[in-house]
């Protein structure tokens, strides 16, 4: 499936609009990765397991906005936005949204009638 | 009089000592980071990154379907910086360290997303829009707490593509 942020595909047309599709979760870390966090806080610099719970929602939320763009039968989902909100300290909500399409190479109507 | 000295120990110079540490390390910590930045940066500088919606048709290569990709990153500030940031607070005014610790969680972020480009063969990005998370909860039930971590979460997408 193709995904991507613009809002067309290059060398790609979109022949039908299936709707708007989105995937969200909420992640947090075990406490053992919050309390280094704090330590972390003290002298600075990369908290790593917070770029992981990023990461990971990420996939999460992009994965199940996939999923939701197959059921509809689209084969690529143009425009996405991510969106994150936070619950509560170390803990985060990742959306993932677009709007799934029934992409084509371009021309391929030239090549039907050919 | 060594009560004195116990206090004057305990209330002085250990604050003293532990903030002058932290500032020791955090602003270690800070300039390797900044050096490692630039040293991929400057690796880097032929990668096309673009903000624009969509390029113009004649310079993207059709070869390969484009491709959304993204980078994240955590980065905290050090008890040294959030303790001056206490004083900035107060008087108001730009705080230079915060708005570095900010700067170099994007450049990071930015960093990230074009290693993922470049190891899936695209050489350049657009439509590249900036985030930040809220990971330390800042924002959240009751209108924020006072003593929330500061830290500085960032996220990065774009659409990779091949240039023609």
């Amino acid at each position: 499936m193709i995904v991507v942020n613009t809002e067309t595909v290059p060398g790609y047309e979109i022949v039908a609009l299936k709707g708007l599709v989105q995937g969200n979760t909420v992640r947090a870390k075990h406490a053992g990765r919050d309390i280094a966090a704090g330590f972390k806080n003290l002298v600075g610099g990369e908290i790593k397991g917070y770029t992981e719970l990023l990461t990971e929602s990420r996939r999460e939320a992009t994965s199940r906005m996939m999923q939701q763009a197959e059921q509809l039968g689209a084969n690529a989902i143009v425009n996405v936005r991510f969106s994150t909100s936070a619950i509560t300290s170390g803990a985060s909500e990742m959306m993932a949204y677009g709007t799934a399409v029934l992409v084509a190479r371009e021309g391929w109507r030239n090549r039907e009638q050919a | 009089m060594e009560t004195g000295i116990l206090l004057l120990g305990l209330y002085v110079l250990l604050p003293a000592v532990l903030l002058g540490g932290q500032f020791l390390l955090g602003s270690y910590v800070e300039r390797a980071h900044l050096r490692s930045l630039e040293e991929r940066e400057s690796a880097r500088r032929s990668f096309l990154l673009t903000a624009m919606k969509a390029p113009p048709r004649q310079t993207v290569s059709t070869e390969r379907p484009p491709m959304l990709v993204s980078g994240e990153v955590v980065v905290s500030s050090d008890y040294f910086k959030s303790w001056v940031f206490g004083f900035t607070n107060f008087f108001g005014g730009e705080s230079k360290t915060f708005t570095r610790l900010f700067d170099r969680a994007r450049r990071e972020a930015t960093q990230r997303m074009i290693e993922q480009a470049q190891m899936m063969g695209y050489d350049a990005i657009c439509n590249v829009r900036y985030e930040s998370a809220d990971i330390a909860g800042n924002a959240a039930t009751n209108g924020g707490r006072k003593n929330a971590m500061k830290i500085a979460a960032c996220t990065v997408s774009g659409t990779a593509y091949v240039r023609a």
